[in-house]
Formats: C-alpha cells, structure tokens, sequence
C-alpha cells in the first residue's frame, strides 16, 4: 500500500509540474482529481469537527446551539429560488457577528497592542537593552510613524510631512521586499521537498 | 422586507457584539456566536459542495468540452464523502475518529491531497523567479532598496550568505547577511508590517462601522429578489 501511495504520489508531483512546460491533458487531470478530492476532504472534516464535534454532541447541554443549526438550515433556502432570499438572514448574521467581533479586537490587539509594543521599549523602566536593541528599537518606532505617516492621504506629501512619508515608503519597500525574499524561500523550500520526494523516497536516488 | 430584516439583524448582533465587550454578563456571547458560525460553515460547506455538484453534472450531461475531467471531479468529491462520512475502511469502524491511521480518508490525504497541495504551492517558486527576474529592475531608490532588502533575505537564508561574509570579524557581525537578514526581519520589516497592520486595522473598524450602520450592503445581492 505504502509502495503504491508513492507512485500516486509521484504521478500527481510530476502531473502538477508538467504545467511548466504547456497546459496539457496530465495537468488538468491531477488539477481535477485535486479540486474533487480536497472539496470532498474538506465537507468530511467540517461535518464531523463542527457539525457533530460542536453541535451534535453539545446539543442537549447547550440549547443555544439550535440556533445556529437553524440558521444553518436557512442558508440551504438558496436551492429553492423561491424562498432563497430568507438565505440572507444568516448570511446577515455571520456579516454582522464578524463585524462586531473584528471591530474590537482589530481595535485592542492591532493598533492598541501594536501602538504598545512599538513605544514601550523606548520608555521601559530598568531598561538593559545592547546597544544594538536600542537602535532596533528606535527604527522600528520612526519607521512605523513614517509608513503611517505615507498611508495618511488627506494632506499633501509636502514639506516635514512629505519627507516624512518618504521615509515611510523606503520601510514599506523594505518590508515589500523582506516579505518577498521570505515567500521565494518558503516556496523554494517546498520545492526541495518535492524534489527530495521524487529522488529520494520515489526513485531511491536521494540516501 | 426582504432587505430590511437581514439589515436589522446585520445590525442587532454587530452591537451587541460591541455591547458585549464592556458588559461583562454578555462575554459569553462571543464564544456562543463563534460556535454558529462554526455550526453554519458547515451548511454553507454543504452548499458548496452541492454547487460544484450541479456544475461538473451539467457540464458532463451536455457533454461540454473537457467534460471527462468533471467526471473526475465528481468522482473525487463523491469518493471522499462517502469514505469520510460513512467511515469506509477506518480499521476502527464509525466509532473510531475519520482520520485514523490507517483509515482510507488518512491514506487519500497522505498520497493524493498532501503532495497535490504542497506541489501546486511550489510550483510559484517558478513563477516568482520568473516575475522577478522581469520585475526586478533597479529604476529608482525604491525600487532597489526592495531590491537589496530582498537580497538580502534570499541570501541570508542560504549556506553562500554565510560563506560569503563569514571572514567578517565577530565585532562587526552584524554586517555578515545571515545577521543583516535577521535585522532587516525584525526591524524596518517590522515597522513596516506594524504601518500595514495598523492601517488595515482602520480600514476594518470603518468598513465594521458601515455594516452595522447599513451604510454598506454589497454583501445582500442585487434588487432582483
């Protein structure tokens, strides 16, 4: 069994990287095996995680729980058209929940915690920070008024504030590219295990 | 009324949302709330599922072009249902948990979904080279400090970083890359993550603000119904 997973799984490596030559027939057959298979992976794992795992079970100590079945039950109105518009009442629910729940806590642990975390280390008591900390720490406070500075499009980039927001948008480059150097090497990180999939645990070249 | 209602009840439960922050009684109702979502996603999951369904079944009755691939599709969605919800081949029956060693949904994510994901993720390594390589020119000084940032980062992280400045004395080692990435990381990365992170930030609590108030409401569809 162990020996026929690694040629399916080195016919879908190799299937998915045929796409680098040319869109073809092996390509689109792993895409389609894939989109079926991780959809049906998916339903699986959410209706036992949640469906059985949090209401199921729940459901007699927690009556609450009804609830949010029934509004479950509501979103499927959507597959008769005539009464599909009673669908949106859930979906005015889970808009409505996300908006009040995202409003706070985006508020305490985004800007207030973040706002905190930039200026407490210039200010601590007892401070004991090497040199090198200090200076961390200074950037990381001019920069992130700086990138806030250029984000702020209500007044002309003119003057202190326009040199200001130049200095913010060299931090924003830098971040730009930090993060693109960081993603290239977390793709290429993959890639050598697929590669080391292939040579080594398929065709045994790899030791 | 088929506006006003969702409207109401968009409205409803984002203030006592917010309410519920600073009357401490109602703390419970984020958990309570975060539990419906949990229940509806896997209506909404259903939905899904039903909805690639009814499109590759179309697609396959009127014999569209590629249709042998929906045929796949289906297949592939059907099998992973019905191995997933009835348990087929779990060495352990219904009553043993869907992903158990050895149990058929296990082995399918170990040999198809697991290689098919992380290839199709390492396929963008490819194409990010290639963008780069066309994208990455040093036009100005912004350019090319993104340019050196990134660098920096792609060498600090491989053995020829340290090779090349590893003759660097130990009291100027910030100065060698595998050092100089890990700063840029943890500092002007930083700072500029915190300056995104913040403004997003805003930009949620005004859109947050335009839901609750009625303000905007893309999310209910046209007028037709």
């Amino acid at each position: 069994m162990e020996h026929f997973g690694l040629w399916v799984g080195a016919f879908l490596t190799l299937g998915i990287y045929s796409f680098l030559y040319r869109d073809n027939a092996w390509y689109k057959l792993c895409e389609a095996i894939f989109i079926g298979i991780s959809a049906g992976y998916w339903v699986v794992i959410l209706f036992w995680d949640n469906f059985y795992g949090k209401f199921w079970i729940g459901r007699e100590e927690e009556p609450m729980l009804w609830v949010g079945a029934a509004l479950g039950v509501l979103m499927l109105c959507r597959l008769v058209p005539r009464i599909g518009w009673i669908s949106r009442w859930p979906l005015a629910f889970i808009v409505g929940a996300t908006a009040g729940l995202w409003m706070m806590n985006y508020f305490s642990s985004n800007i207030m915690a973040q706002v905190q975390s930039t200026i407490m280390p210039l200010l601590g008591e007892g401070y004991s920070a090497s040199f090198g900390e200090i200076v961390g720490n200074f950037v990381i406070a001019v920069g992130t008024f700086a990138g806030l500075i250029y984000f702020y499009f209500s007044k002309e980039h003119k003057g202190a504030f326009g040199a200001t927001a130049r200095l913010g948008i060299w931090v924003i480059m830098i971040t730009f590219g930090a993060s693109f150097g960081y993603t290239v090497m977390s793709r290429m990180s993959l890639l050598i295990g697929r590669i080391d999939f292939l040579l080594g645990d398929w065709l045994g070249l790899i030791q | 009324m088929k506006r006003q209602i969702p409207l109401l009840i968009t409205f409803f439960v984002g203030t006592l949302l917010i309410i519920s922050v600073f009357v401490p009684p109602l703390g419970d109702l984020e958990r309570d709330f975060t539990l419906f979502f949990d229940i509806i996603a896997v209506f909404a999951f259903f939905l899904g599922g039903g909805n690639l369904l009814r499109i590759h079944l179309m697609k396959l009755a009127n014999r569209r072009k590629d249709w042998g691939f929906s045929a796949v599709t289906v297949s592939g969605f059907l099998f992973m249902l019905a191995i997933g919800l009835f348990k087929v081949g779990n060495p352990g029956g219904i009553a043993e948990a869907v992903d158990a060693e050895g149990s058929w949904f296990k082995v399918m994510f170990d040999n198809v979904i697991n290689p098919l994901q992380s290839t199709m993720y390492s396929l963008l390594a490819f194409f990010v080279a290639s963008a780069s390589y066309r994208a990455f020119r040093a036009k100005n000084r912004e350019a090319t400090m993104l340019l050196i940032a990134a660098f920096i980062i792609l060498l600090g992280r491989t053995p020829l970083g340290v090779m090349l400045t590893g003759w660097i004395p130990e009291w100027m080692s910030v100065a060698q890359i595998p050092n100089l990435a890990v700063w840029i990381m943890n500092s002007p990365n930083l700072a500029g993550q915190r300056a995104i992170m913040i403004g997003i930030s805003l930009g949620v609590i005004a859109t947050s603000l335009r839901l609750i108030l009625g303000v905007e409401r893309s999310y209910l569809g046209g007028d037709s119904d």
